[in-house]
């Protein structure tokens, strides 16, 4: 009989002792493993068009016009249902994407490389707030933005890059939670501190002064700028820790929009899925509930490595999107550390006396206790091309996880 | 027609979740019909044109602008909710900061450390798992659930007594640990009386009478209904005595209980015999073989038991030991007389187990040869069989000198104790006879102890004085009372109760706790200044049986 605790023990410490260095930006068909010109990678569990939700389905038609592969909405549809796209999760390639996740092979992402363990993750860049295509806009402004962002952000961030060590990303995680961050729905200080980080080495690499402004303007203004290099390196930390015999820890949560899967690290590359339930929380003008998609993107992955909603005791200034109180912040980090392995070594809580953060989902807690991981959304608009609606709260189906009980009873032979 | 209203407050900045927040509040407030506040950005300012929130007033408004619009049914609703940004920017939350309550046991010991005990009263069907978790955490269990199994039971108590803690139940309805109650308790004044009782209303009623009639209590320790059965031989009484036994504030004892069975009562009153401290002791029923024996008083009900003990502590603690040595021998009784016997087996057999005897009281007593001793033994040696062809052993002395040195070569043998009933008929000068004997078998083994009773007066032909100095010259403990004889063997033979082997843990002070269950226990700890958690338990995995046990599996 394998030593279940024993197991989570290792799979924890070498998520917790993985490294990830923001190392360099590339064009996605050069370095994401098993990338090609008629893949589009997605947020969340495997999915075919059929059952898309509409911000899936307008990403993936921006991202087939980006690639110059159709020329229009009809044109991009019209080559989906001839079956000539295919479609496999950004889990499955070594890399996560906001919302609907989806990379195209001539996506510029950042590419980081965990030090410790050798492996490496791959996310695409962030567009900002407002109308963007990880909501499922693609009109001819956000096709050009994303241009824009290949062609002359990332170009930029690419030389800049590879004159410099790299960035350490937990390094800068460990800090912005300590400035009010909790990783995923709040990443103003890390933001901040990636530009900071970033402007000395862009300005040494820069020609032209104009573009310069430009791409230091369009990183400090936007407050997600780090969100997708720290959910890249959470993907890291992750895949670190995925594949220790008999573990019953989690390595992956992600949601399509339409389902919210998991995978545990001693349960292989399978995946327990069930429908996506309603996030609960606050919306901006204008917009309701009935307003919002099902939970989508792989940001989850923050939760996953003990981040995000399970560091909701770091992020004071957004506790009312859980509809509460400093106090009750500090409640949805108590309670997670119910269902977790250990306490982070490198990300701690000043607000909890500097505890380190909950970290490493155990199934068996989970099934146990009846309580599911807390995550931390933004909310997107159902129709593709909206854009994002609100933010708040949702939890994954407990079936998930009961799922992978059962399994993993199967597999051991208990 | 919709009256759309707004507001502008140049350079106010506020979070956007405030913002939404407000926004929420006022969309929510009377004749309201949507409501937008926003920095005035052009991205927000196009979004307000949206929904038809956009004013004109709003279109001038610069980005860092705070910009409040309410559309409504009529001019004065739109005023009225403008007029209330204020009072809702600055309404706090009614700052509900109750603790988190955490959903596992584990959770909860994390958030308070110092919690040593965890009461528990969840359905019966759950309770043993969720006891042997607080043992796993080195935790004293306090069990209120009932319908926990009796294999269960004795598991949870092997495991309690491994690690040094106490598990009072299942079905135990209360307790008093340094001076705060646990469950159902009176709220009594501390002092120098610990309890132990199977009995919860018994406790109740004891600690109450001991408080009315001006006493205190140190410890009121609950053990379970069925903690004195045969199966589960009373391991937490056991324990609670071994507890107050070490227990510098405790000077005087009380059992109560229903009575117990006739093994845990001997291995009880044993143990009680050995505390050094008066033990009142009342099972309900029992018939005790005296009022006293040593140290033991044996009360006529709950009053009487309260009387005793609180009459008991206000004399001076500290008796002296009652033995020169104890040991772990056995004993055997070589009786002439046979009421003597008997009684003496009566008092007896409440402490000394296995005890055989050819006037045996109880089945299991009974001897398969009256001629091999076996373990305790308590001979009549004035039986037929011993006197066939000869005369009877008040006449005759070579019988039990001949039994007196074959019991001497069983290394077992710890004390060998005969009677010696002196007057007219009866042999003229016994100890002439048997005080040498016993002087040579001392000389062979000087662990070997006598013990004499002597039934006579001093005007009796023999001298009582005379005969009890020759036998105290020889090295004999000379007695001259049954119950004197009970109380002396009780106090030097037996084992150690297995108790000591793994003493219990200290009851630290202040008491704090964990509460897996019903509330008012939690409740009432608060109330009465303990620090306390509520487990906000639930079933595992919902209920799910099937989950339930791969989880039971997969624990490791």
């Amino acid at each position: 009989m394998v030593d279940i605790t024993k197991a989570n023990e290792q799979a924890v410490k070498q998520m917790m002792e993985a490294r990830p260095i923001l190392t360099g930006v590339a064009v996605a068909r050069d370095v994401v493993p098993g990338m090609r010109d008629n893949l589009i990678l997605h947020a969340g569990p495997p999915i075919g068009w059929a059952r898309m939700s509409g911000p899936m389905r307008g990403a993936v038609i921006g991202g087939l016009i980006f690639e110059g592969l159709a020329k229009d909405e009809k044109e991009a549809v019209a080559m989906v249902e001839k079956g000539e796209v295919d479609f496999e999760p950004c889990h499955h390639h070594s890399s996560v994407g906001p919302m609907a996740g989806v990379t195209t092979a001539s996506m510029m992402v950042y590419v980081l490389e965990n030090e410790t363990h050798g492996n490496k993750a791959y996310s695409n860049l962030n567009e900002g707030y407002g109308k963007v295509l990880r909501y499922g806009a693609f009109s001819k402004e956000i096709i050009e933005k994303l241009r824009w962002m290949n062609d002359v952000m990332g170009t930029m961030l690419a030389d800049a890059l590879a004159k410099s060590d790299g960035l350490d990303i937990r390094a800068l995680l460990s800090e912005s939670l300590h400035m009010g961050d909790e990783g995923h729905n709040r990443n103003k200080a890390g933001s901040i501190l990636y530009t900071a980080k970033l402007a000395p080495l862009i300005a040494k690499v820069a020609e032209d002064a104009a573009a310069e402004a430009e791409v230091l303007q369009f990183l400090g203004d936007n407050a997600l700028s780090v969100l997708n290099p720290v959910m890249a390196a959470c993907k890291a930390m992750a895949d670190a820790a995925h594949g220790v015999e008999g573990s019953t820890m989690v390595t992956t949560m992600a949601r399509n929009g339409t389902d919210f899967g998991i995978r545990v690290s001693g349960l292989g590359e399978d995946w327990f899925t069930a429908p996506v339930e309603q996030p609960d929380g606050l919306y901006f003008p204008g917009y309701t509930s009935e307003d919002a998609s099902g939970d989508i993107g792989d940001s989850t992955i923050t939760e996953t490595t003990g981040i995000g909603a399970f560091a909701m005791a770091s992020a004071p200034a957004i506790v009312q999107f859980i509809s509460g109180t400093p106090q009750d912040a500090l409640k949805a980090s108590l309670e997670m550390y119910e269902i977790t392995v250990a306490e982070h070594s490198h990300f701690t809580i000043p607000n909890l006396e500097f505890r380190g953060t909950p970290v490493g989902i155990d199934i068996r807690k989970v099934v146990e206790l009846g309580v599911v991981p807390r995550v931390n959304t933004g909310i997107a608009h159902k129709e593709a091309g909206v854009g994002q609606v609100g933010a708040g709260l949702v939890r994954p189906p407990i079936k998930i996880f009961e799922d992978a009980v059962l399994a993993y009873a199967k597999k051991y032979k208990l | 027609m919709s009256i759309t209203k707004s507001e502008i407050r140049a350079g106010a900045y506020y979070d956007s979740v405030v913002l939404m927040q407000l926004q929420r509040s006022l969309a929510a407030l009377d004749g309201v019909e949507d409501a937008g506040v926003v920095m005035a950005t052009p991205a927000n300012l196009e979004l307000l044109a949206d929904f038809e929130l956009l004013t004109q007033e709003g279109k001038t408004a610069n980005p860092d602008d705070l910009l409040i619009v309410v559309r409504a049914g009529k001019a004065e609703a739109a005023e009225a909710a403008l007029g209330q940004v204020d009072a809702l920017l600055t309404a706090r939350r009614s700052s509900i900061s109750s603790e988190f309550r955490a959903r596992s046991m584990a959770g909860a010991a994390k958030n308070l450390p110092d919690a040593e005990w965890v009461l528990i009263s969840v359905p019966g069907r759950y309770a043993a798992d969720v006891a042997d978790e607080a043992l796993d955490l080195d935790k004293h269990v306090f069990l209120y659930s009932d319908n926990v199994s009796v294999e269960d039971e004795i598991k949870l108590k092997a495991k309690g007594v491994e690690k040094g803690r106490m598990v009072m139940g299942p079905d135990c309805g209360t307790a008093i640990i340094n001076g705060v109650g646990l469950g159902f308790a009176n709220r009594v004044r501390r002092g120098p009386i610990g309890l132990v009782g199977a009995s919860g209303t018994g406790l109740q009623a004891i600690t109450s009478q001991i408080h009315n009639l001006g006493g205190g209590v140190s410890q009121a320790i609950g053990t379970g209904g069925r903690d004195l059965k045969e199966a589960v031989g009373g391991q937490t009484m056991l324990q609670g005595l071994d507890y107050l036994t070490g227990d510098e504030g405790t000077s005087v004892i009380v059992l109560v209980s229903k009575p117990p069975a006739a093994q845990v009562s001997t291995r009880l009153l044993q143990a009680a015999r050995k505390t050094g401290k008066p033990v009142v002791v009342d099972f309900i029923g029992f018939a005790p073989p005296a009022p006293q024996i040593g140290n033991l008083y044996f009360a006529a009900g709950m009053e009487d038991a309260a009387r005793l003990a609180v009459e008991l502590a206000k004399k001076a603690p500290g008796s002296a030991p009652e033995v020169a040595k104890a040991h772990d021998g056995y004993l055997r009784g070589l009786f002439s007389g046979g009421t003597l016997a008997s009684e003496t087996l009566l008092g007896l057999q409440n402490f000394l187990s296995p005890l055989f005897s050819n006037v045996a009281h109880r089945d299991e007593q009974k001897m398969a040869d009256p001629l091999r001793s076996q373990a305790h033994s308590i001979l009549d040696l004035g039986e037929d069989v011993f006197t066939v062809g000869r005369l009877h052993p008040m006449m005759d002395n070579d019988l039990r000198i001949r039994r007196m040195k074959e019991e001497a070569e069983d290394p077992e043998v710890g004390m060998i104790l005969l009677d010696v009933v002196l007057g007219e008929g009866a042999h003229a000068d016994p100890a002439s006879e048997l005080a040498p004997v016993m002087q040579t078998l001392k000389k062979a083994r000087k662990d070997l102890d006598f013990v004499v009773l002597v039934v006579g007066t001093d005007e009796d032909p023999q001298d009582s004085g005379a005969q009890v100095e020759a036998f105290e010259k020889a090295g004999a403990k000379v007695l001259r009372e049954v119950n004197q004889v009970v109380a002396y063997v009780s106090a030097a033979l037996g084992s150690e109760s297995d108790a000591a082997a793994h003493p219990v843990k200290r009851f630290v002070e202040p008491l704090a706790a964990i509460n897996v269950g019903v509330e008012t226990f939690y409740e009432s700890l608060k109330a009465q200044g303990a620090e306390a958690v509520q487990v906000d338990w639930r079933p595992p995995a919902g209920g799910n049986e099937d989950l339930m046990s791969i989880l039971e599996k997969m624990r490791s």
